[in-house]
């Protein structure tokens, strides 16, 4: 039982839960580092899922559907970039809202287009398959990891990249992070912290959109109601533990979905669902802790002030 | 040439006109000192030069050329630069990234590093601040920081530099240090507009002062041609007279004894083994740049911070664990460093904020119940006493001036008669009416026989007020020492963490040498 642990399969699973969690964390991240704390992360994932599986129903293309899983993250990203940056209302309370809205309207959406309640699975929807590398495929292990990712696996693994020469190689990169740390010394500089801020929320909108639909075509091809299940928040918690920074924040991920993978496998030799489910939260519950208590003892900011 | 002219600028908000109909002419390669009180006005100029406030009236020139600003970044343009109190630094970045900030040198949206940090370290060769350009902001010195500040500008091309109280964060030799880089910076032909309610210093690094007072400009003087005395009536429309201190009697019994304390803030070491005592009838000032740890030991001895080590013993009694309520029944009172934030509840009329302590006990409480009208009656007596200008013990104590809020933080704890004041930073901020007011209130505090600890970053403060000075660095108590043995240069050099003996010693060559003592 404890090969599990190191079975090439475990891995494959673990690439597929990742992928969504560093698409939406990515997202989570810019907006961390410039300044603005997006909790509905939750809400955009849930978006670009439902988003997603129905756009590729209703058009009959998967590509299709990850457009329109982009433009629903894109929209519910939106009040917390203009209500909250533009109009300066509390971004929690318009986080929190948009996440209870995004679940009532992707079930309402769900029965009035569709005519279902719960799920929807349609045989023969359009998915997105994982790409079969010819020669790096057969590689043990990394073959295996490969071998689970979709075109959007790969847009998160460009996109991790990209994220981190942006923010220390660029011009805008370092605005974005000057914003961030002191909006009002960006502002004597004659950067406007709001168009920055608005900016990355919306580039957070693209990024959970696609995070969600990695998860409703490219893990399984279906939608469920709350579909998310808290990732969002797994994703808000894993950003401040990293401090915004990228190889960290890729460092708790996959942890939790190491976890993740792990509490699947083991549903085959008995665990209750419940506690394969319940798993990857705990653990990460215990890091946070853990991360916390470590820092206070090294003399850090605590976490809750971050 | 005429750098920048300002004619008849005024700004009108709805209960005050907080500029009216200044005028002000800057040449090139001038420091010209604006000085007035605080509310005289400084700080809504200086706004309306850096686009922050647009004028009413009144019309901006610089370099003969008519503007007008929307925001900062047309100030920039027309060769405007700012240097503000609260340093606008990105702490995360390095002293280049936050130079070029803006204006990042690199092609296709790169930033290219090593053209930023040699155009920094060219810039400031040119003019003599040394920084260290590939460093991290965020654990540098304050006098280093201001330097960043000004490379900001020159960066920039500034041709007008403006300083909004430079020296308030300063040790004297460091403000020594400023004043060489503002010389230097006139000989290669800037202007600098200078702010500052420090009258030594306009005498020491100014060509030229112009004067404000309630919005208004009282006098335009030429520093040679000119004397401090005249400067200050200027500034206050009266002849002021330091106040004598009261006869000193001997001291009494130590109020206050602090032995070995050490207190850690966020897991560093904010107050390390300090040890010192304030006797009945004595005042004992705390000399330090701000952020030294004076605030921690404050906070410690207030029962608001733990002791990692040591103890604290008010009026003999070791207060080990106790609360801030149980040591002001030892007799503990305390002007904190904030009045807006701890000092009082801006909210609340005078009635509050002045029977806050009080309430407790008979007479303003009966019976478990309180009484309003002794409360009133109370308040009135305070509000008369201390001569604090309010139109009513009802109205809001948010709405008064800082001299006058600062006189009902001081009325409430001076109105105890109780054996110990622990005094923040008492006079910040408020206008010289109110720093007499309040030096007299703790010197007859003291000549009643009350023990005053001083915390203060205004060094004249210090002097003035102190029987016995110490001098905190890195949260360390450099010395004790005999306000009659202190001088500017030598707690100078302890503040910025030399030892008493090298700095005795230092401080002896210097004067020998017929040098800095000033």
């Amino acid at each position: 039982m404890l090969e599990i642990l190191i079975a090439p399969e475990t891995f494959a699973a673990l690439v597929r839960s990742l992928v969504p969690l560093l698409l939406l964390g990515l997202g989570g991240l810019i907006c961390h580092r410039v300044g603005v704390f997006n909790v509905s992360l939750e809400g955009i994932m849930l978006a670009g899922a439902f988003g997603g599986l129905a756009g590729s129903v209703l058009t009959g293309s998967a590509i299709a559907g990850v457009a329109i899983a982009i433009v629903s993250g894109v929209i519910v990203a939106s009040p917390l970039s203009f209500g909250g940056i533009v109009r300066g209302a509390d971004p929690i309370v318009i986080g929190i809202s948009v996440n209870l809205l995004v679940v009532g309207l992707t079930s309402f959406l769900l029965f009035a287009i569709f005519g279902v309640r719960g799920s929807l699975q349609q045989p023969g929807t359009d998915g997105l398959d994982a790409i079969r590398l010819p020669l790096l495929g057969d590689v043990p292990w990394l073959g295996s990891m490969l071998s689970s990712l979709t075109v959007l696996g790969y847009v998160a693994i460009l996109a991790t990249v990209a994220m981190q020469l942006y923010l220390s190689r660029t011009r805008s990169g370092l605005r974005l992070r000057g914003v961030g740390m002191k909006p009002g010394a960006a502002a004597t500089l004659g950067i406007s912290p709001a168009r920055y801020q608005t900016a990355a929320v919306l580039v957070s909108g693209v990024l959970g959109g696609l995070a969600g639909a990695q998860l409703s075509l490219g893990n399984v091809v279906l939608f469920t109601e709350n579909m998310s299940a808290g990732r969002g928040w797994i994703v808000v918690v894993a950003v401040l533990l990293a401090n915004g920074r990228v190889l960290p924040l890729v460092g708790v991920l996959a942890l939790f979905a190491y976890v993740d993978a792990v509490g699947i496998r083991l549903q085959s030799f008995g665990l209750p669902v419940q506690f394969a489910d319940a798993a990857p939260y705990l653990v990460t519950l215990i890091a946070l802790v853990a991360i916390a208590a470590l820092r206070r003892r090294r003399g850090g900011v605590a976490l809750v002030t971050a | 040439m005429r750098a920048l002219e300002l004619s008849g600028i005024t700004k009108r908000y709805p209960k005050v006109v907080a500029n009216g109909g200044i005028s002000l002419a800057v040449e090139q390669g001038e420091i010209h000192a604006l000085i007035g009180e605080n509310g005289a006005g400084k700080s809504t100029l200086v706004s309306i030069l850096y686009g922050f406030v647009q004028p009413d009236e009144g019309t901006i020139v610089v370099g003969g050329e008519r503007r007008s600003f929307k925001d900062p970044t047309d100030a920039i343009a027309a060769g405007l630069g700012m240097v503000f109190q609260n340093f606008n630094l990105f702490p995360e970045l390095t002293v280049a990234e936050n130079v070029v900030f803006g204006a990042e040198p690199g092609r296709l949206g790169l930033v290219d590093r090593r053209a930023a940090a040699a155009e920094v370290g060219d810039l400031a060769e040119r003019y003599g601040l040394q920084v260290p350009v590939g460093e991290r902001v965020e654990h540098l010195p304050v006098g280093v920081l201001q330097r960043v500040e000004i490379l900001k500008s020159l960066y920039r091309d500034a041709r007008i530099l403006i300083l909004d109280e430079p020296t308030g964060v300063l040790t004297p030799q460091e403000s020594e240090g400023l004043f060489e880089v503002m010389r230097s910076l006139r000989a290669a032909g800037k202007s600098i507009i200078f702010i500052t309610h420090k009258l030594d210093e306009v005498m020491a690094v100014a060509d030229r002062v112009t004067v404000l007072r309630d919005g208004r400009v009282t006098a335009s003087l030429v520093t040679a041609e000119t004397s401090p005395r005249e400067i200050s009536r200027h500034m206050t429309g009266r002849d002021v007279e330091l106040s004598q201190r009261l006869a000193r009697s001997a001291p009494g019994a130590p109020v206050l004894e602090v032995e070995g304390v050490t207190v850690e803030v966020d897991g560093r070491t904010a107050v390390d083994d300090v040890s010192l005592s304030v006797r009945a009838g004595e005042i004992v000032g705390i000399a330090g740049v701000a952020g030294n740890g004076q605030d921690a030991l404050a906070a410690a001895i207030g029962g608001h911070h733990p002791l990692r080590s040591g103890r604290i013993r008010i009026a003999g009694t070791d207060v080990d664990g106790a609360d801030n309520r149980r040591r002001r029944d030892l007799g503990f009172t305390h002007i904190p460093e904030d009045r807006h934030v701890t000092g009082s509840a801006p909210l609340g009329d005078a009635v509050l904020n002045l029977a806050v302590g009080y309430h407790r006990r008979s007479p303003l409480r009966e019976r478990g119940l309180l009484q309003p009208k002794r409360m009133v009656e109370h308040a009135e007596r305070l509000i008369r006493r201390f001569g604090v200008r309010i139109a009513g013990p009802a109205v809001a104590v948010g709405t008064l001036s800082g001299g006058n809020l600062q006189k009902i933080v001081v009325a409430r704890e001076l109105g105890h008669d109780a054996p110990l004041l622990v005094a923040e930073q008492p006079t910040r901020g408020v206008d010289i009416g109110a720093i007499e007011s309040i030096h007299g209130e703790l010197d007859e505090y003291r000549a009643r026989g009350g023990a005053v600890l001083l915390v203060s970053s205004e060094l004249s403060e210090v002097l003035n007020l102190s029987d016995r000075i110490a001098v905190m660095f890195e949260g360390r108590v450099m010395a004790v020492i005999p306000s009659a043995e202190a001088t500017v240069p030598l707690l100078g050099l302890m503040m910025a963490g030399v030892p008493y003996e090298t700095a005795l010693a230092e401080e002896a060559a210097s004067a020998a040498e017929g040098g800095t003592a000033r």
